[in-house]
């Protein structure tokens, strides 16, 4: 299985929303749905505040419970790889995949009815392009790669910085990683 | 402090502010569908018993509800998919690893079965209506054959009606992103509630006197062990992992404390347990309709109460300032 990952450094990120609004219009994602979104965590007691802000979307789990849940393997993994795909022709809209996973990464398309999700822009990531999110940030904080490439920059960042990934203990094996 | 907040619009239907992507369609599904499978193991059972004199309703006239409630649970199944046209879809192919997939295959098996059971008795059942299938000649056969089988049939019935019932509950345990579900108790905790209501029913239903005492029996028995479930099921989250531990909470204080503790474990188990024991006692006959009814709203009660509390139940949820209404302005 070819892991893409996408490693999104908390340290510059400032949680400005462009990532949001760069998959809205790249996806045509309706009306007050939305693919991914921005957490601000803050921690400590004042004056001694941390902040982190975390763009957040489907973790194109390796061991994806979205997948194995769907009763009709319209859930799948794209061409081996690790990215998480809703083929809308099989989509029943039985809803199973959204109580499977984890993250509550995943929406009903209305009104079609058929599941959709991030799908780290598949048909950018086809052309050697990153996905809209990782291309439009203001800060380049966000990075999109191959994991199996030792020599590609999310395995060096994730080599030589801090990082973690959202419940790890879900056992789904997630691929967005923060910097921290 | 620690918080963590949305800082973007998040307001995907169904999802936010928490999921409730099933609602009563699909507890009922899950009712029907329990009722349908103890439906057959009953009958099957007084057929395997031979029990066509003291409890002639069970063994030759339940088992035509069978498909009828089922295919009832079905279409309120039907109602709740949001892509309706690509129902299809589940008999394209099977997902050996998807609960939902082995259930939409065991439905397609449990039809034909139900109908051999069905016809097995229709002449002991039904006769008015056998006896227009005996004008002709094929119809004689199939009747003949199938009585001739009746044993048989009864015995194969039972693996599958058992699978009907107890996959809703495994499929629902099989969810681990819902800490709630995530108990292999649920199985068995639904396929006993399953049998349960069926045995229920007959007693509501039944007339002859001696059927109405035997599956009061049955339902005391099938109470007594579900209650033993629901316990080992609270005890499972109560003990479990972080996640299942505040799971519990929604009923244990949170939300469904009422409907879990009030409708479900006093008004749908231990108020018909004690009437029944009463009735086998021979004291408060004039309540021996209570009791099964109690018990059908009280498996009903299950599946909505286990659905709601299951869903909101997460490993994420970040609260949110967005209000949604402001998206209308936009139009």
């Amino acid at each position: 299985m070819t892991r893409f990952a996408m490693v999104i450094d908390t340290k510059t990120c400032i949680g400005c929303g462009d990532c949001v609004v760069a998959c809205k219009t790249e996806n045509n994602v309706p009306d007050g749905l939305n693919r991914d979104w921005i957490v601000e965590a803050t921690n400590g007691t004042y004056p001694n505040l941390t902040t982190e802000f975390r763009s957040e979307r489907c973790n194109h789990c390796s061991n994806a419970t979205c997948v194995t849940m769907c009763p009709t393997g319209a859930s799948h993994h794209w061409k081996d790889t690790n990215i998480v795909l809703v083929d809308a022709d099989k989509c029943t809209g039985c809803k199973a995949c959204i109580a499977a996973c984890p993250y509550d990464a995943r929406l009903v398309m209305h009104p079609e009815g058929y599941i959709d999700k991030c799908t780290f822009c598949h048909h950018r990531v086809e052309k050697g392009l990153d996905p809209a999110c990782v291309s439009s940030c203001p800060t380049r904080c966000m990075h999109f790669g191959s994991l199996d490439d030792p020599g590609s920059k999310v395995s060096h960042l994730l080599k030589t910085r801090k990082y973690k990934v959202l419940n790890p203990e879900t056992g789904n094996d997630p691929n967005v990683y923060y910097l921290i | 402090m620690s918080e963590e907040l949305l800082v973007t619009a998040r307001d995907n239907a169904l999802i936010d502010p928490s999921l409730q992507i099933w609602t009563w369609e699909v507890a009922m599904y899950l009712f029907l569908g329990g009722l349908t499978a103890g439906i057959m193991v009953l009958a099957a059972m007084m057929t395997l018993l031979k029990k066509d004199e003291e409890a002639p309703f069970a063994a030759t006239r339940l088992a035509l509800l069978a498909p009828i409630v089922l295919s009832l649970g079905m279409t309120t199944l039907f109602l709740d998919l949001e892509h309706k046209l690509y129902v299809f879809r589940f008999y394209t192919s099977f997902q050996a690893t998807s609960p939902m997939s082995w259930g939409a295959w065991i439905l397609i098996v449990i039809y034909p079965i139900s109908i051999l059971q069905i016809l097995s008795t229709f002449r002991r059942g039904y006769p008015f209506f056998s006896s227009f299938a005996d004008r002709i000649e094929i119809g004689t056969w199939v009747l003949d054959w199938c009585e001739r089988n009746r044993r048989e049939i009864a015995i194969a019935a039972i693996p599958f009606a058992v699978a009907l019932g107890i996959y809703t509950g495994i499929l629902l345990s099989a969810f681990g992103a819902r800490p709630f579900w995530n108990s292999g108790v649920l199985g068995p905790l639904f396929l006993v509630s399953g049998l349960s209501t069926a045995a229920a029913l007959v007693a509501l239903i039944a007339i002859r006197r001696s059927e109405k005492e035997l599956f009061t029996r049955i339902d005391l028995i099938l109470i007594m062990a579900e209650i033993a479930l629901v316990a080992l099921f609270l005890i499972n989250l109560a003990t479990g992992s972080g996640q299942q531990i505040e799971a519990l909470q929604s009923v244990t204080g949170g939300p469904y404390t009422l409907i879990f503790w009030v409708l479900f474990v006093g008004i749908g188990l231990l108020i018909p347990l004690l009437l029944e024991l009463l009735e086998i006692r021979g004291i408060g006959k004039s309540l021996a309709m209570l009791a099964p009814v109690l018990v059908l709203l009280g498996g009903y009660v299950l599946r909505q109460v286990m659905l709601d509390a299951g869903q909101e139940s997460t490993w994420t949820s970040y609260p949110s300032q967005f209000n949604s209404e402001l998206l209308q302005r936009l139009h």
